[in-house]
């Protein structure tokens, strides 16, 4: 299998503030990849760099073997849709299909098209009188009608309302079943995420915390709660996530291949959303660590 | 991208095209009939007094819209970087339109090369095409304008021949080059007017002059050069020097002073110089020569040594001086132009 996205050390520094840092994944493809993260996590900044629209700082990266925005090949290959999903207002909607066409070998105007009209889009509408949801539709016809490789995707649905934002995901979802290629989708809610995605990557602070395949990370992760322990007790296979504690009992998240053989836990399975709402806690839980010690003392 | 690009400009192109009609409906009609009027006028005067009261009068009346087309043709370039340079990568940027067009099939360095070419091609061509109109419609009045106005002096000579496509294609460029460091549109366009009018000063006033050695060379004093011959209340005579020079009309001069016979700088042109020696009681200065005319007294003046220093350059170097500062004008833009294709490669996001 071979990857759409690989990154070895890769960093993006803005002045003094590192927006990515020491970032090194391996996406295979054919997968609906789900990049999430709290806001200013750096998911844009990763996603722009997948793209080329940024250098990087340290380390590289790859993206269907080859350097991003290299040359028109390359070009070809990626299609991007850009924060806020923009388009030109001035233009009608029958121009930026007509500009795709030009600025695209592989151009599939037929589907274009038809994605419009399926969309109950007026073609000679102008793009800047057009609603949100409407708007992020045109951007992701376009991303479409290139028929790239890999679709990037970064927040499309972040201004759009909910029925739109299903729409969206749908109209998404049936393109990636029809035409067989790769995508990566951020987004900072998990819900967006969750009914699309099967692949997920977790970045917080900067940093990646975690990316496997949905069903994978959902097999190796476990809540368990049971009477209060400290973590140095639990078997080294286990590692943990997030924790909490009240008085008298504990709760752990943890990521484990192992089966879990002691006893006193009572085993909950995580849905995503618990999944990534714990590897956002584990940054807070590290802000948090001298109180914690205080208390255990 | 042709398309896309003439697509996002067309708009301008149309208003800018409207308006050199418009020019063109106002300078051909009006141009012939100056030509006309020059031409008659010019015959009907015999000696050169009454050419010189026909040119006067022949500017007097066309001195408004000679103004105003050379105004036209001043301002053009600035408008230009201002309104098609400064924009022409802010307004994506400030949309975020560029992460659209950006990641199409086309890599940037030729979205960009299509953008420069097209709008700078037809900014300049514009400013040319009116730069020449204007030329063409003033040849007439540029042959009689009087001082300050006339073809090599520095504000008639950045709005004839060639130069104004020079500018034009430099602004342009500058306000690109602009928009792309500060990446904001209306401080890209302050800033452009402001760089644009700064060089646009300096350039005539530092630059030009130099282009080509000035010539320095002394002249008899004469009707040509002498404002006036007058006496002072304390009976001292006293010289006013013009910036003109005899037999050199149109030239540029960049200084003019009044010299006596030990070669002493008594005072530049404009100032009242003391002319020592020479007796306005009697003789060639006296009060019964001034009734005819001051020509015998320049004489007297001329003999005891007193004569016009000048730096200059000559109506004939107009060409060659617009030749040479065009192609300043070409080699800043093309260095720009280079700086935009580096940034847009690194830097931009």
């Amino acid at each position: 299998m071979s990857s759409v996205l690989e990154a070895q050390g890769l960093g993006k520094r803005y002045g003094r503030r590192w927006a990515l840092r020491d970032c090194t994944i391996d996406i295979p493809d054919g997968h609906v990849v789900g990049l999430v993260g709290p806001n200013g996590a750096g998911k844009t900044t990763l996603l722009k760099l997948a793209t080329g629209q940024l250098e990087p700082t340290t380390g590289g990266l790859t993206v269907l073997g080859g350097r991003p925005a290299a040359g028109p090949a390359q070009l070809a290959k990626v299609g991007f849709v850009a924060q806020d999903t923009p388009v030109y207002a001035g233009l009608s909607i029958a121009e930026h299909l007509r500009l795709g066409a030009r600025l695209n070998t592989g151009w599939d105007a037929v589907m274009a098209r038809e994605r419009i009209a399926r969309l109950g889009l007026d073609p000679a509408h102008r793009a800047g009188k057009l609603s949100g949801g409407q708007r992020a539709q045109l951007a992701l016809t376009l991303g479409l009608a290139k028929r790239p490789e890999l679709l990037i995707l970064d927040e499309p649905v972040a201004s759009l309302d909910p029925l739109a934002r299903r729409e969206f995901l749908q109209g998404l979802m049936e393109a990636t079943v029809e035409h067989e290629f790769s995508v990566v989708l951020s987004s900072h809610l998990v819900s967006d995420l969750e009914r699309t995605c099967d692949y997920l990557i977790v970045l917080v602070d900067s940093r990646v915390q975690i990316a496997g395949e949905a069903e994978h990370l959902l097999a190796t992760h476990h809540r368990l709660t049971g009477p209060r322990r400290d973590q140095g007790t639990l078997p080294a296979d286990q590692h943990v996530v997030s924790a909490r504690h009240t008085d008298r009992q504990s709760t752990y998240v943890i990521r484990t291949d192992a089966p879990i053989l002691d006893p006193a836990w009572t085993i909950s399975r995580l849905t995503l959303e618990d999944l990534v709402l714990a590897y956002m806690d584990t940054s807070a839980a590290a802000g948090r660590r001298p109180a914690a010690l205080e208390v255990r003392r | 991208m042709i398309w896309l690009t003439w697509r996002q400009f067309r708009g301008a192109a149309l208003m800018t095209s409207l308006l050199l009609v418009l020019l063109a409906a106002v300078l051909v009609p009006t141009g012939s009939q100056l030509a006309a009027d020059y031409a008659t006028g010019i015959a009907s005067c015999t000696r050169g007094e009454e050419c010189l009261n026909f040119y006067d009068r022949f500017f007097d009346a066309y001195q408004t819209p000679f103004l105003a087309g050379t105004l036209v043709v001043l301002v053009l370039p600035a408008l230009v970087g201002l309104f098609w340079g400064a924009p022409l990568i802010t307004r994506e940027l400030e949309a975020g339109t560029h992460l659209l067009v950006w990641n199409q099939g086309i890599t940037r360095t030729r979205w960009l090369a299509v953008k420069l070419a097209l709008t700078g091609l037809v900014a300049a061509t514009a400013a040319g095409i009116s730069g020449l109109a204007v030329t063409w419609w003033s040849g007439p009045l540029d042959q009689s304008a009087p001082e300050g106005f006339a073809l090599m002096d520095p504000l008639v000579f950045s709005a004839r021949g060639i130069i104004p496509l020079g500018y034009a294609a430099f602004a342009f460029v500058l306000g690109v080059t602009v928009g792309m460091f500060v990446k904001r549109t209306l401080a890209a366009m302050a800033l452009t007017l402001l760089v644009f009018a700064t060089i646009q000063i300096a350039v005539p006033l530092l630059v030009r002059p130099h282009l080509m050695p000035p010539v320095t060379s002394a002249f008899e004093l004469a009707r040509e050069n002498v404002d006036m011959f007058g006496v002072r209340r304390d009976g001292m005579p006293t010289v006013n020097l013009t910036a003109t020079i005899p037999g050199h009309t149109g030239a540029w001069v960049l200084s003019s002073e009044l010299v006596d016979g030990s070669g002493r700088t008594i005072a530049a042109s404009g100032e009242e110089a003391i002319v020592e020696g020479v007796s306005t009681t009697s003789g060639p200065c006296g009060p019964q020569q001034a009734r005819q005319g001051m020509q015998t007294c320049l004489a007297e003046l001329n003999r005891l040594g007193y004569h016009q220093k000048a730096v200059y350059q000559p109506l004939e170097r107009f060409w060659p001086m617009q030749a040479i500062e065009a192609g300043i004008y070409a080699l800043l833009t093309l260095g720009l132009t280079w700086l935009c294709f580096g940034w847009i490669r690194r830097r931009l996001s």
